[in-house]
Order: C-alpha cells, then sequence, then structure tokens
C-alpha cells in the first residue's frame, strides 16, 4: 500500500467566473490528522465537497489509493472510504443508536432485510473501537450533542472509512466534550484512519493538528506541519492582517448594581446561584455545557422557571416569569443559535431590526407607520454598520457576523438595560469577531450591564471584567478578569473540583469598586 | 452579471407590486381564463348577469380561505372553519326562530337579525378561541386539534338539531338575492369589506407582522419577546369571526342552516390559500393572492360549467379543473423556484 | 424501560381501549356477544386498511387526503368495467383490478411528490380534486346497484357463521382477513426491510437520507404506490359490503381515518409510528362510535365523543411533553457536607 491516502493536485474551481478554489493541492497519508483552516467564506467547503465527490473540479487531479479520478462520484468516494461527517451529523432522530450506526452500512451493501442481531454487533464493535459505551437502543432524538457526534464517528468507522472529514466538528461541544473527542480521534487515528479537521477555532487546531493547511480566498497560503504554527502565525495567515484584542476596561460608573440575584434555584436547571451586575460591567458567565449556565441565563430571560430565591433590579425585587415580563424590567437576550432563535431568516432586514419596537411605530389611526419602520432600521444599519444593498431583502442574504449584528440591533432598539448574549460570536469569522467584541465594549461603557455566556476562552479574557465559573448547576466561582489568563481559565473550565472557596464569599458579589 | 445588476431593470417596480412571481402568474391566469372563456361562450360568460351569479357565489371560499391563510401564516390550519359555520349558522337560525314571530314589525326583526348576528359572532369567536387554547396553550398540532374541534363542533351542532335543517323564516334571505345598486350582490360587499380589512389588519398592523414572524421562526418569535400564545390564539379567533361571516352568507342563500352542509368546503379554501401563495408552513402570503385565486377559480368553475352544461355530470367538471389548477400552479412555481435557484448561485459562489 | 412502556402513546391506547371495553360490557352484556364483535371487526375493516396505508405516509413524513379519491375512483371504475364485459367471475379479479388502478393512481400522487418535491399535503388535495372530478365527469356520477354477480355475492362471504341464543345467524365477515394481511405485510416491511427503514429514516431527517445514498424518490414511488393499492382494495371491499357502487361516497372520511392513524401514535411531523398502534387508534373509535347505542347514549352525540377522545388523546402526550420541556436535565451537584 502506498503512503499517501488522497492526493489532490492543482485543483481549480470557480462558479460563473468567481474563483471559489485556486490551484489548491492536498496531500492526506494514512493515520494523519491534517487541519484544514480557513475563515468562512475561504473554499473550505468547496474543497470537502470535491473531496466526497459532491462537486467536480473545474481542473486538477484526484488520487485515491493510488487511483486516479477524472469525475469522483459520491459513491466512489465511499467505496474508496471517505466519510464526511457534516456539521449537524445527518443522523436519524427517530431511529436508534445500533440503527443509526449500522443502517448506511447495510445500506451500501445492498441489504434488503434487516438483522436486528448484526446491527447492534456492528453497533458495539464500532463503539468498542473508539472505547466509549453508549446506549444502543436509546433514540438518537434523547442523547447529547456530543454523543451524536460520536454516534457520527462509529457510523464513519462501520463503513470502513479510511479518511474521515469532520466539517466544524466542536462548534456545539463544550470544552470537555472536545477533550472526550480528541481522545476519539486519536484512537480513529491508531486504526489507521486519516483524519481531515475542518476547524476556524484556532486552540483546537493546534492542539490536535499533525499537518495544517491554511486557505485564504480559494488559495493555499500554506500547508506544513503544525509544530511549525503558533496562534499568532493562524491568525496572521486565516486574515492575513494580525488582530490585537485589546482587553475590557471597566470603569465603575454608578454606586448602585444594576441586577442583582441572589441563592437564585430553578429545579433540575441550576442551584443557588448569587450574584450582581453593575453598569457598564460586562460578567463573563462560563461553565461546561450541561453546567446550567444557559439554563441560569434562559431563568433571568423568564424561559424557565424560578423556584427560589430572588431578582433584584436597581434594588428592587422584581418577579420574572415570562419573557415579556424580562423585557418589561429591561432585559434582553441574545440566544445561542442565531439561526433558530434569533433571526426570521425569510423576512426581511427591516422587519428582523425593528419587531421588538414595533408595537411603538403606529402612525395616524393606530395603523403601523411604513415610514417610521424604515426609518428606525435605517438607524440601526447604519450605527452597527450592517453591510445591505437592501434592508428590505431577507436577513437569510446577509453573512454570519451581519446577521448577528442584525440580532443585537434587534435588542438594542429596545433599549435593554441589561442584556445578555450567549455565545456572542458562535460560528463568526475571525475578522468580524472582534468587531462584534468592540461593539459590545462600547454598549457597556454606555452603561448597559453585559452577561457573556461562553466557553470561548480568549473571547471572555478579551471581552469581560469578571468571569462566573458555573459547575454543575451551582456558581463554582467569580474571578476578576485580573486574576486570570487562559491557562488558569482552562483549567478552572476543566477540573472537575471546586475552585477556589475564598471567591464566594459575599463581598466578591460585586466588583472591586476603587 | 451579478445578482444585483440582474434586479436593475425598467421592471423592477413590478416586484413590490406583485412580490414574487406568483402573484403575476396568478394575474396571467385570471386574465387568460376570462379571455379565453369569453371568447368561446362570448354569448353568456362576458355578461352582467353572469357576473352577478359569480359575485355571489365565490364570497363564501373566499373568505374561507382568508381564514385558513391567516393560520397558515402562522404555520398552523384550521380544518374547523366550516364546521364552525354551520354551528355559528345553527344558533343565529335558532334566535332568530325564537325572537322574530312570523308577524314581528320592522323593529323587532332587525333586534332579532342583530342578536343572530351576534350570537353567530359569539359562536365563531368561542369556537376560535377553543382552537387557539389547544394550540397555543395545549400545544398541539393544530392539524390534530382542528381535526379533533371539527369533528366536535360538527357533533354538537348534529346533538342541537338532532341531524335537522334548522330554518331562518326568510329572515335573511335578502343577503342572497339582493344586488346593491341593482348590480352588487351583497355577498361580494360582504367580501371586500373583510378582504379590506383582512388587508388592514395583515400589512398595517403590528399583530399583523407578529402573525408573519411567528409563521417564519417561531422560537425567534419567543426570544423577540412577542407573546406568541396570544397572537396564535387571537389568529384562531379571527378565523373563527370569518366563520360566523360566512354562516351569515350561508342562511342569506339558502334559509337555513345544517350541520352536514359543504363540508367540501375545507378543502376548497385550502386550494385557495395555496394557490394564492401563501406558503403551508407560514410567513408569506398576500391578499392580494387571495383574491385572485379564487376570481381564477371562479371563472374556471363557472365557464367550465357554460361548457359543458349539456353533458351528464358537467358539474363534477369544476373539481377537477380546480385539482389540475392547484397542480400545475405548484409546478410552474417549482419550475420558476428552481431556475431562480440555478441564476443565483451561478452568480455567487458556494463556499 | 417499565416507563418506556407506559409514555408510549400506543400502551395510552390500548388501556383505554380494554377499560372502555370493560365498561361498555358492564353496562350492556349485548357488547360481547359474537354478532357484535362481527359487526366491530367489519366496521374495522376499511378504516384499518386505509389507516395502515396513512401510517406508512406518516411515517415518511408526508400526509395523503386523497387516498379516498382514490379508492372510490378504483372501486367505481371497476364496477362499471366489469358490468360493461360482462364479467361473471370471482371477486379475486374485482380486487386485482381495483387494486391495479389504485396502484396507477397512486403512482401520479408519486409523480408530483417526487419529480417536483411539492408538500405532500397539497399535491393529495389537489389529486384529491382531480380524481374524483374525473370519475364523476367522465365515468358517472350515479349509484349502481346492479353489481356484476361476483360482486353481489360479496357482503355474504363470511368465513364462518355462529347462531347466538336468540336464534340468529351472524357472520364474521372474510374481508377482515385483508386487515390482518396488510397488517402483517406492513409489519414486516416497516421493521424489516431496509425499505421499510428507509421509509422512517426519511421521515426522520429527508437531508440525512440523502447523504446517507437512500433512493428517495424510489421510496416515495413505493410509498405512494403502495397506499393506491390498499386504498384499490379497501374500496372494492367498501363497495362490496354495502353492495353497491357510489361514486359520490367514501371521499370524506379521510380526516376520520388520519384521526385515528394519530390516536394510535402515528406522529404528523414523521419519522414515529407503529403498525399496532395504528389498529388500537381504528378499535377506539370503532368500538367508541359502534357501542354508544349499546350504552344508552343517542347515536347523535357519537361524533361529539369522538371529537373529544381525539382531542384528549392527542392533548395528554403534548402537554406531557410541554412539562419535561421547562426542566432541563442539569446534574446539580450535592452541597459538600459542612
Amino acid at each position: 500500500m502506498s503512503d499517501v491516502f488522497l492526493s489532490l493536485t492543482h485543483i481549480s474551481k470557480s462558479y460563473a467566473g468567481v474563483q471559489a478554489l485556486d490551484d489548491v493541492s492536498l496531500v492526506v497519508k494514512p493515520a494523519e490528522i491534517h487541519c484544514l483552516v480557513g475563515e468562512n467564506g475561504s473554499g473550505k467547503s468547496t474543497l470537502i465537497k470535491i473531496i466526497a465527490g459532491v462537486v467536480t473540479p473545474d481542473q486538477g487531479e484526484i488520487v485515491i489509493n493510488g487511483k486516479p479520478f477524472r469525475r469522483l462520484t459520491p459513491m466512489d468516494a465511499i467505496r474508496e472510504g471517505i466519510q464526511v461527517i457534516y456539521q449537524d451529523f445527518s443522523l436519524f432522530p427517530n431511529l436508534t443508536v445500533a440503527e443509526n450506526i449500522a443502517l448506511n452500512y447495510e445500506l451500501s451493501r445492498n441489504a434488503r432485510i434487516v438483522r436486528w442481531g448484526q446491527v447492534r454487533q456492528l453497533a458495539e464493535a464500532a463503539l468498542g473501537k473508539i472505547g466509549v459505551r453508549l446506549p444502543l437502543d436509546a433514540e438518537v432524538e434523547s442523547i447529547s450533542v456530543a454523543d451524536k457526534q460520536l454516534v457520527a464517528i462509529c457510523r464513519a468507522l462501520v463503513q470502513n472509512a479510511r479518511l474521515i472529514i469532520m466539517d466544524e466538528a466542536t462548534t456545539a461541544l463544550t470544552e470537555k466534550e472536545i477533550r472526550a473527542l480528541f481522545k476519539v480521534i486519536h484512537n480513529v487515528q491508531q486504526e489507521g484512519v486519516a483524519v481531515l479537521f475542518v476547524s476556524h477555532k484556532l486552540d483546537e487546531v493546534l492542539e490536535i493538528a499533525d499537518k495544517a493547511m491554511i486557505i485564504r480566498n480559494g488559495k493555499v497560503v500554506v500547508d506544513v506541519d503544525a509544530a511549525n504554527l503558533d496562534r499568532n502565525k493562524l491568525v496572521y495567515y486565516m486574515t492575513g492582517r494580525r488582530i490585537e484584542e485589546a482587553d475590557y476596561d471597566y470603569t465603575p460608573q454608578q454606586k448602585r448594581p444594576l441586577l442583582e440575584v441572589i441563592h437564585l434555584s430553578s429545579r433540575g436547571n441550576f442551584q443557588d446561584v448569587s450574584f450582581s451586575l453593575w453598569p457598564g460591567e460586562i460578567v463573563g458567565v462560563t461553565g461546561l455545557l450541561g453546567s446550567g449556565r444557559t439554563e441560569l441565563a434562559l431563568s433571568l430571560f423568564g424561559v424557565l422557571p424560578v423556584d427560589r430565591g430572588e431578582i433584584r433590579i436597581d434594588g428592587k425585587p422584581v418577579h420574572i416569569n415570562s419573557i415579556q415580563s424580562a423585557i418589561e424590567h429591561g432585559i434582553g437576550y441574545v440566544p445561542e443559535d442565531r439561526l433558530t432563535e434569533g433571526l426570521f431568516l425569510d423576512q426581511s432586514i427591516n422587519r428582523n431590526i425593528v419587531i421588538r419596537t414595533i408595537d411603538g411605530l403606529t402612525g395616524r389611526g393606530g395603523l403601523l407607520s411604513i415610514t417610521r419602520l424604515k426609518e428606525r432600521a435605517r438607524q440601526w444599519i447604519r450605527d452597527l454598520s450592517i453591510k445591505t444593498s437592501d434592508p428590505e431583502l431577507p436577513v437569510k442574504s446577509l453573512s454570519g457576523g451581519n446577521q448577528q449584528r442584525v440580532v443585537l440591533a434587534k435588542w438594542l432598539a429596545s433599549k435593554p438595560r441589561i442584556l445578555i448574549l450567549n455565545g456572542p460570536t458562535v460560528g463568526v469569522d475571525v475578522g468580524s469577531k472582534s468587531e462584534l467584541h468592540d461593539i459590545i465594549k462600547n454598549l457597556a461603557r454606555e452603561g448597559i450591564g453585559i452577561l457573556v455566556i461562553s466557553d470561548d476562552i480568549p473571547e471572555l479574557l478579551h471581552v469581560c471584567n469578571r468571569i462566573l465559573l458555573m459547575r454543575r448547576g451551582r456558581l463554582a466561582g467569580m474571578f476578576d478578569r485580573r486574576e486570570l489568563d487562559e491557562n488558569k481559565l482552562t483549567s478552572l473550565l476543566t477540573e472537575s473540583t471546586p475552585a477556589a472557596p475564598a471567591a464566594s464569599t459575599t463581598q466578591s458579589l460585586s466588583p472591586q469598586i476603587g | 452579471m451579478s445578482a444585483r445588476d440582474a434586479s436593475y431593470t425598467p421592471w423592477a417596480w413590478t416586484r413590490s407590486l406583485f412580490g414574487d412571481g406568483n402573484i403575476l402568474r396568478l394575474l396571467i391566469a385570471c386574465v387568460v381564463i376570462f379571455v379565453v372563456m369569453s371568447i368561446l361562450r362570448p354569448d353568456v360568460f362576458p355578461t352582467p348577469e353572469n357576473f352577478l351569479s359569480m359575485g355571489s357565489q365565490f364570497p363564501e371560499i373566499g373568505i374561507l380561505a382568508l381564514a385558513i391563510m391567516i393560520t397558515m401564516l402562522t404555520g398552523g390550519i384550521d380544518l374547523s372553519v366550516v364546521s364552525v359555520a354551520n354551528m355559528s349558522g345553527v344558533l343565529a337560525a335558532f334566535v332568530i326562530r325564537a325572537l322574530i314571530p312570523a308577524d314581528a314589525e320592522a323593529g323587532q326583526v332587525a333586534l332579532g337579525l342583530a342578536a343572530a348576528v351576534v350570537v353567530a359572532f359569539l359562536t365563531g369567536a368561542l369556537a376560535g378561541f377553543v382552537n387557539g387554547l389547544l394550540v397555543a396553550y395545549v400545544n398541539l398540532t393544530p392539524i390534530l386539534a382542528t381535526l379533533g374541534t371539527m369533528t366536535l363542533y360538527t357533533g354538537l351542532t348534529v346533538a342541537m338539531t338532532r341531524g335537522n335543517a334548522v330554518f331562518a323564516e326568510n329572515r335573511l334571505v335578502f343577503i342572497g338575492n339582493t344586488n346593491v345598486l341593482g348590480f352588487i350582490p351583497i355577498p361580494l360587499i360582504i367580501f371586500a369589506g373583510v378582504v379590506a380589512v383582512f388587508a388592514l389588519i395583515l400589512n398595517r398592523t403590528a399583530f399583523g407582522v407578529k402573525v408573519y414572524m411567528i409563521g417564519s421562526n417561531v422560537n425567534a418569535a419567543r426570544f423577540s419577546g412577542i407573546n406568541v400564545r396570544r397572537v396564535l390564539l387571537m389568529t384562531y379567533i379571527l378565523s373563527g369571526l370569518l366563520a360566523a361571516v360566512v354562516a351569515i352568507i350561508f342562511l342569506g342563500r339558502n334559509n337555513s342552516a345544517k350541520w352536514d352542509f359543504a363540508p367540501s368546503y375545507v378543502l376548497q379554501a385550502i386550494v385557495v390559500a395555496v394557490l394564492a401563495g401563501v406558503n403551508p408552513s407560514g410567513g408569506s402570503g398576500r391578499v392580494t393572492g387571495i383574491v385572485l385565486a379564487i376570481l381564477a377559480l371562479q371563472f374556471v368553475s363557472t365557464g367550465m360549467n357554460m361548457l359543458l352544461f349539456t353533458i351528464s355530470g358537467g358539474q363534477f367538471f369544476k373539481e377537477f379543473a380546480w385539482g389540475a389548477l392547484l397542480l400545475t400552479i405548484m409546478v410552474a412555481n417549482h419550475l420558476s423556484e428552481q431556475r431562480r435557484l440555478r441564476i443565483t448561485r451561478r452568480s455567487k459562489p458556494e463556499t | 424501560m417499565l416507563k418506556k412502556l407506559f409514555s408510549r402513546q400506543e400502551t395510552l391506547v390500548g388501556v383505554t381501549l380494554i377499560v372502555l371495553c370493560l365498561v361498555i360490557g358492564a353496562i350492556n352484556p349485548v357488547f360481547w356477544t359474537p354478532g357484535n364483535w362481527f359487526d366491530l371487526a367489519r366496521s374495522a375493516t376499511v378504516t384499518g386498511i386505509f389507516a395502515i396505508g396513512v401510517l406508512i405516509v406518516l411515517v415518511s413524513g408526508g400526509i395523503d387526503v386523497s387516498f379516498t379519491a382514490i379508492a372510490v375512483f378504483s372501486m367505481y371504475t371497476t364496477t362499471v368495467i366489469m358490468n360493461q364485459i360482462g364479467f361473471e367471475g370471482g371477486m379475486p379479479a374485482f380486487f386485482a383490478m381495483s387494486g391495479a388502478i389504485g396502484i396507477v393512481l397512486g403512482l401520479i400522487n408519486a409523480f408530483f411528490i417526487a419529480r417536483f418535491r411539492l408538500p405532500t399535503l397539497i399535491v393529495t388535495l389537489g389529486t384529491q380534486s382531480l380524481f374524483r372530478g374525473f370519475l364523476l365527469f367522465v365515468i358517472g356520477s350515479k349509484i349502481i346497484r346492479d353489481l356484476p354477480p361476483g360482486m353481489a355475492q360479496y357482503s355474504g362471504a363470511f368465513l364462518f357463521t355462529v347462531t347466538d341464543a336468540r336464534g340468529i345467524t351472524v357472520g364474521l365477515h372474510s374481508a377482515v382477513l385483508f386487515l390482518v394481511a396488510v397488517a402483517i405485510v406492513a409489519q414486516l416491511l416497516l421493521r424489516y426491510t431496509m425499505l421499510g427503514r428507509s421509509i422512517y429514516a426519511l421521515g426522520g431527517s429527508r437531508e440525512a437520507a440523502e447523504r446517507a445514498g437512500f433512493n428517495i424518490v424510489q421510496t416515495q414511488v413505493f410509498i405512494y404506490a403502495f397506499v393506491g393499492l390498499l386504498a384499490g382494495i379497501a374500496g372494492m371491499i367498501y363497495g362490496g359490503l354495502n353492495r353497491q357502487a357510489n361514486s359520490q361516497d367514501i371521499v370524506g372520511q379521510e380526516l376520520d381515518v388520519i384521526a385515528a392513524t394519530v390516536l394510535g401514535g402515528a406522529s404528523i411531523a414523521g419519522g414515529r409510528g407503529s403498525v399496532i398502534g395504528t389498529l388500537l387508534g381504528v378499535m377506539l373509535v370503532t368500538v367508541m362510535s359502534n357501542s354508544l347505542i349499546l350504552v344508552g347514549i343517542p347515536s347523535i352525540w357519537q361524533r361529539v365523543v369522538i371529537g373529544a377522545i381525539i382531542i384528549i388523546g392527542t392533548a395528554v402526550p403534548a402537554i406531557r411533553s410541554l412539562r419535561a420541556a421547562r426542566r432541563a436535565n442539569v446534574d446539580i451537584e450535592p452541597l459538600p457536607a459542612e
């Protein structure tokens, strides 16, 4: 067997004159972890599709296992052992773990009859290979995102994968789950399987890659051993510029906290959480998925019920039991999943921006004033520099970063005093990310209190002046930004013992005031 | 040529008028059918008598289609509209029988009719309220909830009437056989009024925008602070009220109400709504579309009746033609969407 | 495991059915006589076959409202043709012809659904009008009571008869065998063939099914042709049992059949549903509507009761899932002992 599994040489692909890929060459060896890095729109997806046989390149040569392919079809690719794990995993939520693992294999060998014993055996064997245990008869809908990822990997292995392509595999995973995934990837590697790991999270790339290829605007910038890379170089290669972000420096503005959360509990969600948020503060809330960080945010926003404890705004106890009541108290919430919870993709940019405040946009006779509506939207498009040719276009015509600005605009339009941002830059490329961070900091400087729910460590450190750590439904620690660096926060986030108890005294409920 | 250049044509203004191509296609279909029928039967089709007769026929399904539309805009559906109309009609007829004696004077008649209309509207609103509760607060799939209530309301109507028709003592027939100014049937006026109010509600109120937003993404609507449950409840109540309007027209045309009147209207109203370009999964659809769709269908039905009246079973051709028209327009929409996608894909690289 | 069993809609419907039977039987012992059960079986046969077809469509993520039009079209057309050629043979030929017509009509559905990827509800709404309009306009709108001999005798084709205490002879009609056969075939198909699993896969996630390489066009063609076949057979049974061919009959029942299927646990959203649940749903509705008189409720209340069953039967799981969603699953750390 040759020591090269896949080789692409001088691959080019253009769509109506726009060059999506320009003279790209890639070599993947068996049992190699090769990272493919690039911003959104750099040509990563086109490259994956070419390898999977979904897209045919205009020029260039594809050789798999020493066999040249003029027109690679998806079936060819699968037969040669190429398996793609898409971002959404492409699993069947209504079928069991075992069946999800085995079904595609059964399909590819043209089985007509399903032998359930065999299905279970196949699944069990695959799970064994990567060294994890999952309930075989559980419906995939009911298992966690991380477990779904594992099911997708097993499914690829069952089909005798020689190369697994993982497209943004870690987007929905927590730090801990990412660790576990990396272990599984190494196990897969032991089986002699190569992995093409597509990501734009730099730290992951640095950690897992044997080799990394960085592409920008459809061209290969560099394809090197990961040992020769560091973070700054990666950013530079990806964006073509160095991004230096200044940390947020918070200056106390007022003497009274905006929001106080006192011994707050929500059965099954989180317990006994106390902290405060001051005007102009950006407080990070971090923790693993399942730590209760999102649940806390949802309770403050009236989505999940509160059983015990108290929420005070401006020192006055308030009762928040619905989204409407949260909004009445000046709380805004930008959800984690922009596409499913934040945006109305088919509706116009205008409508998306004004929907929060639409009740106030009435004109003569109590009817909606279209002029005022457009004026209001135009103002936000300008203020947040949303790039669009026509605000009457559906919001899905915008890029990820601009979409996120629309969600922000929607909330800012209603002048919230407290803004909860859940994963504000998830799925946004590096360039837009720092611009969004600047917007967030500016908002805080205007006196809004901001809670940032995130497990993106550099983001937390750049944006927040204080960071709360949640673990298993409880507040495990509270830190001033200045006490932390990336290493310390990473280890705090991933360790399982309680953090320094000193942090949870009553005094540190408030930020240090000079 | 980029996508932006492509849209910059002298015809760009049509976009604001017609929205997507669907409205334009419907308009063309209307005109073509009208012209063809007028050529085929110049003696009877393009005549005032025929316009009168058509004008008194389509308002019922047209209004039911608006009821279907508003629930469809939120991503739901209301299968119970006809059963609500029948129930409201029966109750209104009961009121008329109870309050207006045979020798009643004008004032008493007016009062009785007013009471009947109020009862019909209350019934419609209440039935819609129950639908809305099931959909918005119990979280039932709208198809199932309204399927259940459809059976329930029909059952209640059967039980109230022991399965018999209830007569309205000729008190409302003026609706069916009066023409205002001699050439405008009252149902047509009612339809025009309902259309106007509806267009205003959907396009020029916050409620209307919220209806579209909920249909577009219910989760985002919830997180944007829209009181989704209340808006949904309101849409089903509106749907029930529209059914009550139809109940009054039914009484006007038939002089009676019965539990099993016009069951096929539910599906016909859905056909109209879909033909009008209302997206069955919610978020888009225009009142203009409903008007054009119902006109196109009415022209087809009437025209076909005129062409085929000599053949036995000719009245059934209408059903065939409606089905054919629905499928044709859907296929045409699909093909034009495909073509549009291909153009955008060529002008914009995927990454 | 036990908890899972109890949370299933099938269990809920099954238990309700048993309780209902016990209650009705206690009020009126006539309920437990063979005559009543033979009647129930007879009433459930046509609905049951329809419901199995609806189940398969629902599992695939679609919805079909045209099957009643297919049924009446196939049955009436077969009757007209057989009368026309003066066919003297037995019932199997009728089923074959009616089933074949059903398949052809089903293929028309499949053409629009698979080729143009149009929403199934819309397509089948359109084809329902199309089929029924064509039937009434072209083939005939009059009730045929003068049936071909084979079909005319079918209503007497009992599997066996018993004579009860009062000397009345009652029989179990052989049509029920069709229901049993269809149920078994559907169960084997859905559970043990790749085709069946591909129907679940399609209903679970169409995109994933496409990426996995399932031939979705082929699956959909099969589904709608099969449903056409079932509708054709059920229509023929209906005509035979009623000893007449009425081209204005059957259409209008589709929503009731869908309701019974959903009551049995099939999901309108696709991917879920079982043969056993469907049969239980059909039985529940049949027992309910056939037995009201036995317990002294006037039959005018029949629809009210069925409507209530549908609403309650679907509301219970809906409320349950609503409650569960309010509590996420965070594994809260117990407080360390001080």
